[in-house]
């Protein structure tokens, strides 16, 4: 294998499993770190800066970081890298000092479509730089669909005025009530740029016999969500059945318990294991006593005369076939009808553009989603961006935020005249973290602790008030706890080949066996050979060349624990413990001609 | 020294012995030693040869004396029973503890100025009676825990760090325990651990005095330019032998070897020793070839190492003394007082 180049911007990324996994790239361990110091306010700025909602994110996110957390390869859970963002939102100070200024009015208009977190997070990077940034909502408050359909016992209204409003107070004009109707009339009104983030925001239809007869109590999962949120529902049968198996179904049945539904059913076309809502918003629909059936298909919504009175499924089970495609096939049992009073149906949701006109310049695939760059986030409209739910189909609110960084540096640059297509490195650091002979800047004395639990609202009261938020977060105590859970991916071990005598002490002392000086060969090769298995090919190898005995060092990233002790037993200082801090780029960011530095 | 202890964690795949122990659980406390110690690798291998054999940690002794090699045994196989004794009495300690409880494996674990000095008398003569034990030499020439004075193992007209040459004649321990009759004897290198683990495994399995010296760089005092115990000098004058690996049970011999190149040594417990001859006049069975090849090769300035000399139906000291086959604290009181009539009989054949 060819030496590892540690200076090139992404191998380093890569370890920090959780930051390389998150949309917006989020500096994790380093605000984990933060918070262990009760550092709050600083941790929150670095979110901010990031993910632009850190009180809502640790709250709501999707979490791609966890899934991707070294600790869950070493145990048997990852840090509750969520749960800890939104330690720092509720404890932080008052931060409103170190909010960005708007600059001076650059006299360029940008029109922002739909008032959820991509326009925000567009409206929250340009505006500093002098923008004059306009949201139209359909709805008179801002937040989109993390107010709307995102039950307030999950995320609390105040969490969610908190933080539109510190991007609204940067000067942003909102118009809410205003819903968009004309892309060309907006077109018209001579935007320098155009930003679509209007969500993804119709729910998909079931269409089986008896739908239109039963209508009355038969209704569309975010909809009715949306009519809850805003006030409009409070109330739904007693038995209820909820249709489908994603986070809307879960935030349905939970709802539903709270509105006088007291028999709540989730029943799922897939198996429990295949469903695409989250293992915890899972587990939280069971803990409210909520039965999950699964491998149902409605058939027919069963009604008397427009009465609904249940729902009729076909048993199925899965079969796979030669390529590992699983199919639902019918298992042969008889159809089984669910007697309910109301069925809320969340089986999806979809895009909808009736207000772009044909002839806007704006080119739709034969999915009818707008063609919309992956990386400029331009359309075929060289002046209208498109970014979150809107850009892709529905995805979750960091990948908005993600999108609308992205989006922002695109119309930041074509508006100074700069080509969007040529994308600013980001600029890295590394530092080493030598403090001493055996001392360094980070705690490197890994906790053996199991993932703590977040304490919930007493199950008897939370179900009472729809607005009691039932997770209480942790602690000051429980959350340095788990921060200590963090294995500080982001402290690299960065090896000097020249400076080695290849005494193994390295080898010797690393608890986890991701040290080998052996002959080079190919890379199957190689991994074969290394002192414990190596199982996560994406998991790169570091390779290190230039050894007096004209061996390579081999150093398996993946269950690396960054403790450290390869650098306190390196008599030489061949070994050093350097923190990678990686900046991304977006509109505005300093340097961004400047050549990238790293190792 | 390192002040964290080393995590518990574990790599999730890591193989398990017959007994369904990692290498880990070989492991003792986190060593002290300087940082890059080749003591620190050869502890490293005491616990992979343990781990490989699927020793049961409590049925090991582990033994030492004074010095920075003999503080070793804290920092392998940490649930084994352990004498830390006076300096150089190790051998005398050992031999006891191997009188009383013939059951256990006995590791002597010493250094160059723990043996070759103030301890030169006791290792002499737990060789010569043959005591079943592996003794291990942690050689690295010079007096570390005192700041790196000339040990009795320094070769004549090496350097101190300072620069000063040593003038001093070097005690060859190998040489010694060859002409003392031990019954396996072996040199190897901290730095080699391929070579160090068979040893050591082969060492435990042999009913008999085992004898290992290891070559072992002292990196705060002797790992310069003019030493003859650094890594660069041990690792361009090394001449190993043979490469040895180790067959336990009924294992068949799955390397493919080229015919003639492998010499298998079967040791009375059913082992058997792999050698795959690296030089092919060197005799592993021949004593007095061993020595001479030996002394041959040192005045070239070369360091041999391998598996120097095996009789593989060596005895040991119980076996010339007759001793009671079970360990004394097993005795019961009828084999301990076996009544006045054994007594008469005893006094009777005195008369």
């Amino acid at each position: 294998m060819k030496p590892t180049d540690i200076s090139a911007p992404d191998y380093f990324h890569k370890v920090v499993d959780c930051q390389w996994a998150c949309p917006a790239h989020t500096p994790v361990p380093e605000y984990i770190r933060l918070i262990a110091e009760g550092r709050y306010s600083d941790a929150y700025m670095i979110n901010w800066k990031s993910n632009v909602f850190p009180g809502i994110l640790g709250r709501t996110c999707d979490r791609p970081c966890e899934p991707a957390c070294r600790r869950g390869r070493i145990e048997e859970n990852p840090v509750a890298i969520c749960r800890l963002k939104r330690v720092a939102a509720d404890f932080k100070d008052d931060i409103k000092h170190r909010l960005p200024r708007p600059g001076p009015r650059n006299g360029k208009r940008i029109a922002l479509v739909g008032g959820g977190p991509a326009s925000l997070a567009v409206a929250r990077d340009l505006v500093p730089l002098g923008y004059h940034c306009t949201v139209f909502d359909a709805d008179p408050k801002a937040g989109g669909m993390m107010r709307s359909q995102i039950p307030k016992f999950r995320l609390p209204d105040t969490v969610i005025d908190e933080e539109t409003d510190y991007i609204l107070d940067l000067g942003v004009e909102f118009k809410g009530g205003h819903r968009i109707d004309s892309l060309k009339e907006l077109l018209a009104a001579n935007y320098d740029a155009i930003f679509v983030g209007s969500g993804a925001p119709r729910g998909r239809e079931l269409d089986i016999p008896g739908r239109k007869e039963a209508a009355a109590n038969v209704h569309i999962g975010i909809e009715w969500l949306a009519s809850v949120s805003f006030g409009h529902i409070d109330k739904i049968g007693r038995r209820v059945i909820v249709l489908g198996g994603g986070n809307t179904a879960m935030d349905c049945c939970r709802t539903a318990r709270r509105l006088g539904g007291e028999s709540v059913k989730v029943i799922v076309r897939s198996g429990f294991e295949e469903m695409k809502a989250s293992p915890w918003e899972k587990e939280d629909a069971l803990h409210e006593d909520i039965p999950i059936l699964n491998y149902m298909v409605p058939i027919a919504f069963v009604h008397d005369n427009g009465k609904l009175s249940g729902v009729t499924f076909q048993k199925v089970k899965a079969e796979y076939d030669g390529k590992g495609r699983r199919n639902l096939v019918p298992s042969g049992e008889p159809d089984e009808t669910v007697a309910c009073d109301d069925v809320l149906v969340a089986v999806g949701q979809e895009n909808a553009f009736p207000w772009i006109e044909t002839d806007c310049g704006i080119e739709f695939d034969k999915w009818h989603m707008p063609k919309v760059d992956p990386k400029t986030f331009v359309s075929t409209n060289p002046k209208v961006f498109f970014g979150g739910d809107a850009a892709f189909g529905p995805k979750n609110i960091i990948w908005a935020v993600a999108h609308g960084h992205d989006a922002a540096l695109s119309i930041h640059r074509m508006l100074s005249g700069e080509d969007i297509n040529e994308r600013p490195l980001p600029e890295v650091h590394v530092s080493s973290q030598k403090m001493g002979i055996h001392e360094w800047s980070y705690d490197n004395d890994i906790s053996a602790d199991k993932r703590f639990k977040v304490p919930h609202r007493d199950k008897v009261i939370a179900l009472k008030d729809i607005r009691a938020e039932v997770e209480l977060g942790y602690d000051v105590k429980l959350a340095l706890g788990e921060a200590q859970r963090c294995l500080n991916c982001d402290v690299q071990t960065v090896f000097t080949a020249p400076l080695c005598i290849e005494c193994d002490a390295c080898v010797d002392i690393c608890p986890m066996d991701c040290i080998t000086f052996t002959e080079n060969g190919e890379e199957d090769d190689l991994r074969r050979r290394l002192k414990a298995p190596s199982p996560h090919h994406d998991q790169a190898l570091y390779i290190a060349d230039g050894l007096k005995t004209g061996r390579v060092m081999a150093k398996d990233e993946d269950v690396c624990l960054h403790c450290g002790l390869c650098a306190e037993r390196c008599p030489t200082g061949a070994w050093d413990m350097q923190k990678y801090l990686i900046d991304m780029v977006h509109a505005g960011s300093t340097c961004q001609s400047k050549a990238r530095s790293a190792a | 020294m390192t002040y964290i202890a080393k995590p518990k964690f574990h790599h999730p795949g890591l193989k398990k012995n017959e007994l369904g122990y990692t290498h880990r659980d070989y492991e003792g406390k986190i060593s002290t030693l300087c940082a890059g110690c080749g003591h620190d690798s050869i502890t490293a291998s005491i616990i992979e040869a343990c781990y490989e054999l699927s020793i049961e940690p409590h049925r090991v002794a582990k033994i030492s004396g004074i010095g920075c090699s003999s503080k070793t045994p804290d920092y392998f196989l940490g649930n084994s029973h352990g004498f830390n004794s006076v300096h150089g009495r190790m051998p005398s300690v050992l031999t006891g503890a191997n009188l009383a409880n013939r059951e256990l494996i006995y590791l002597g674990v010493s250094g160059d100025g723990d043996s070759a000095s103030i301890g030169f008398g006791q290792f002499a003569h737990s060789i010569r009676r043959g005591v079943n034990m592996t003794y291990i030499v942690e050689n690295n020439g010079v007096y570390g825990l005192t700041k790196g004075q000339f040990s009795a193992t320094a070769d004549r007209g090496s350097k101190s760090k300072k620069g000063v040459t040593n003038t001093d004649n070097a005690i060859d321990l190998v040489a010694i325990a060859l002409q003392l009759g031990a019954t396996f004897v072996a040199r190897s290198f901290s730095g080699d651990k391929d070579q160090l683990v068979p040893l050591i495994a082969a060492a435990i399995r042999h009913k008999g005095a085992s004898f290992i010296d290891v070559i072992s760089p002292c990196i705060a005092f002797n790992n310069h330019a003019g030493s003859t115990k650094s890594f660069d000098y041990v690792r361009e004058h090394n001449d190993a032998v043979n490469r040895l690996d180790v067959l336990v049970g009924r294992d068949p011999i799955s390397v493919d070897y080229a015919p003639g190149t492998v010499q298998v040594v079967e040791q009375h417990d059913g082992s058997r020793l792999a050698l795959r001859k690296l030089d092919a006049d060197y005799d592993p069975h021949d004593r007095l070839g061993a020595m001479t090849f030996l002394q041959k090769h040192a005045a070239k300035g070369q360091i041999v190492t391998g598996l120097l000399y095996v009789d593989p139906d060596a005895e040991d000291l119980h076996t010339h003394l007759n001793t009671v086959e079970t360990p004394l604290n097993t005795l019961d009181e009828q084999a301990l007082c076996p009544g006045s009539a054994a007594l008469d009989k005893i006094n009777a054949s005195l008369r």
